[in-house]
């Protein structure tokens, strides 16, 4: 059947291109062959063949998340297709390649949201899953995965299967944050968010310091829906992570229309981005200096309590969105983001070594700051557990970058924390496995159903998850 | 000039890359769709996307442009389903083929020209004398710059367009009485499954704009496009080329 409808008319096959393919950080960056299928019957096609395989979605993951140097990617930017859609319960089924801005454009004015949004709505719902991505509503609605109802995944045997969480559990959940590594997600079935309007109310609160923000998160983020941070990761002393909280409230629909008025019922679509990096930043322009600089004045901007800000959901998940190719700001090299999550416990511990190391090498001017809920995540290798989640990024040029980050390694660990893989480029195999306890059980799954690691990426063959 | 507002477009060959955007620009007009293809699994995917995304009504049908006998009971259904309000139908399907295949075996080439050519004869012809007799209605058929010139490299497939392109011509010439339309659409090289990975690629065109340069111009009333418009210059050059030189050309 599959052989059917070549899309490669002359019968020889899917072709694929040779590209240079890398994560939003430039760093590392990999070749590939690059298949892309438009078609779903062309996925099984794909696995009967002999190369080692990854999906791919938007490449929105900083590192080597959906870099396949060793083999073939499947880009999945063709297989967006929506399969069905119940406007009373909010259940829509799609194919992996449909992304979050999709169902932002066609839903919000329908009155539905996406379960999690995470920081760029330029996220594939197959990446969305592959990573258990989490939200600014994780405290309140846990990770991506939570919400899934069942998914479709092209295994090595070539066969698409179907599995959920009352059918093929183990695998089901393996896959929820399974970095792609369980076979080839062709589409999912979600539960959508109802919303009465397309803005949220935001709450802006300045925390002079750490404390102050993690005392504000834990006593009042249960009244936000969805509740993040700024923080300044190059404020010294007393100062040491002084934040700007962001938080918001859906806004319902009787005060939206007093308050603003729009004719899309206020849904704004995709930002024209005007704005784009037209170039490579040279070095010299993200430096210590401009880094503290700017912190200082963003720090300072914000009043320090400013309350009901209506906001349009676009500006208030995604303010990046707006640049395009934001990334660019730091140059060829490219960058590195460090994403941890620290227990409560010794959460305030972790975080003032960690701020304070981050400052001694060459911080950031974006870090993020936020509460994770109990829930966690998804399946065995997800990211999101009960703390403080911290991201940060690093020009991956800087003297020493590496081994700062190594450091921060030792005291995530010795915190009980983690590292986030989505974001990651360089983690080693021994930290992963001493701080992913739940591995051996996602490690079972995957020898059953790739047990020849059909499936393989540049992170999974540096994290030894496959050879 | 507008079209009638509110009527179904029928997509043959919607599954393919053309195809596809066209669908979906005319569905983002108002238009019902009856869409169709040989993987009636993917067609009605297809058409789930379009209803869900767009609003309209999507009906999924299967059609092999090479079963000929075929024609007349789809056709049929075709009627049957859109209820009098067939506005007019998109000719999407084709078939590369690999050249060097086509030029040795016979049955190769066979299907590059009874897709590209035949199958489009034998639809249209039914759709045709259908909207003449109605008084209304378009039609559009996929060609390409391909069939403008006769080339080392791609003559079957070419050939086949360029049939098709004098084919489409000779019925705008009889239907223009009637006041149904015919646009010939003749696309370069555009970024679809048909020409992904294909050495010798330039100068690609994104689907989706093509797409909107179609239903646009159906909606302008023109008879012949390119698409993007810069090959009409290019193919008006090479059709300019005397035959004593182009024939020493590896083109």
């Amino acid at each position: 059947m599959t052989g059917a409808f070549p899309e490669a008319t002359n019968g020889a096959g899917p072709r694929a291109v040779r590209r240079e393919l890398s994560g939003w950080g430039r760093y590392p960056v990999a070749e590939t062959d690059a298949y892309r299928p438009e078609r779903a019957s062309s996925l099984e096609e794909l696995v009967r063949g002999d190369e080692p395989l990854l999906g791919r979605g938007l490449g929105r993951s900083y590192g080597d998340a959906a870099l396949n140097g060793a083999g073939g990617t499947v880009l999945f930017e063709r297989l967006n297709r929506f399969l069905a859609f119940d406007p009373e319960s909010g259940v829509l089924e799609c194919e992996a390649g449909v992304t979050i801005a999709d169902i932002l454009d066609v839903f919000v004015p329908r009155g539905f949201l996406p379960p999690v949004c995470p920081g760029t709505r330029y996220v594939t719902i197959g990446g969305a899953i592959a990573c258990d991505i989490h939200g600014k509503n994780h405290h309140r609605d846990g990770s991506f995965g939570k919400h899934v109802l069942g998914l479709r995944l092209v295994t090595a045997s070539g066969d698409s299967i179907r599995c959920g969480p009352d059918h093929e559990p183990e695998l089901f959940r393996a896959t929820l944050g399974g970095m792609g590594l369980t076979g080839l997600i062709a589409g999912a079935t979600i539960q959508l968010r109802r919303i009465d309007s397309p803005y949220v109310s935001v709450d802006y609160d300045r925390a002079p310091d750490l404390d102050a923000a993690l005392r504000l998160f834990d006593e009042t983020d249960e009244r936000y829906a969805y509740s993040m941070a700024w923080i300044d990761c190059l404020a010294r002393g007393r100062a040491l992570g002084r934040s700007v909280l962001m938080r918001g409230e859906p806004v319902p629909k009787r005060s939206a229309s007093e308050s603003v008025g729009s004719s899309n019922g206020g849904w704004t679509g995709d930002p024209d981005r005007r704005v784009r990096m037209p170039f490579d930043a040279p070095s010299w322009v993200l430096n210590p200096l401009t880094m503290r600089a700017f912190n200082s004045v963003y720090y300072h901007r914000h009043p320090a309590h400013r309350h009901g800000v209506i906001t349009d959901y676009g500006s208030f998940f995604f303010p990046l969105d707006r640049i395009g190719d934001w990334n660019r700001i730091y140059g060829k090299r490219g960058f590195l983001q460090y994403q941890c999550v620290v227990p409560p416990e010794s959460g305030r511990e972790a975080l003032v070594r960690l701020l304070e190391l981050a400052r001694s090498g060459h911080g950031s001017f974006l870090a993020v700051l936020k509460r994770f809920g109990e829930e966690g995540g998804a399946g065995p290798l997800a990211f999101p557990s009960p703390g403080y989640t911290l991201a940060l990024d690093f020009p991956a040029s800087g003297d020493g970058v590496l081994q700062l980050l190594d450091r921060m390694d030792e005291i995530v660990a010795g915190a009980g924390g983690r590292v986030y893989l989505a974001k990651d480029a360089r983690m080693g195999p021994d930290f992963f496995r001493a701080t992913y306890p739940d591995l051996p059980a996602w490690l079972a799954v995957k020898r059953r159903v790739d047990p020849e690691n059909r499936f393989a990426s540049d992170l999974s063959r540096r994290l030894e998850l496959t050879p | 000039m507008t079209l009638e507002a509110g009527g179904t477009v029928l997509v043959l060959g919607a599954t393919s890359g053309i195809g596809r955007h066209v669908a979906a620009t005319f569905a983002r007009r108002g238009y019902d769709l009856y869409v169709t293809g040989r993987d009636l699994e993917e067609v009605g995917r297809l058409a789930r996307d379009l209803e869900i995304r767009h609003g309209v009504s999507a009906v999924e049908d299967a059609f092999n442009a090479r079963s000929f006998e075929s024609h007349p009971e789809f056709f049929r259904r075709v009627l049957e389903s859109s209820d009098g309000k067939l506005a007019g139908a998109v000719v999407a399907f084709g078939l590369l083929g690999e050249q060097e295949v086509s030029a040795r075996d016979f049955e190769t080439a066979r299907a590059v020209i009874e897709v590209n050519y035949l199958g489009a004869v034998s639809i249209l012809s039914l759709i045709a004398n259908h909207f003449a007799e109605r008084g209304a209605g378009f039609i559009v058929g996929i060609g390409s710059v391909a069939g403008d010139r006769g080339r080392q490299s791609n003559y079957i497939y070419g050939s086949a367009k360029g049939a098709l392109a004098l084919f489409l011509q000779g019925l705008r010439n009889r239907l223009h009485p009637s006041g149904v339309r015919v646009l010939t659409v003749k696309p370069g090289f555009v970024d679809t499954g048909m020409t992904y990975g294909l050495p010798g690629m330039f100068l690609t065109a994104d689907p989706e704009r093509v797409g909107e340069a179609v239903v646009r111009a159906v909606e302008r009333g023109r008879d012949v496009i390119y698409v993007p418009w810069f090959w009409r210059w290019i193919l008006l050059v090479i059709r300019l080329l005397p035959e004593w030189f182009f024939k020493r050309a590896r083109l």
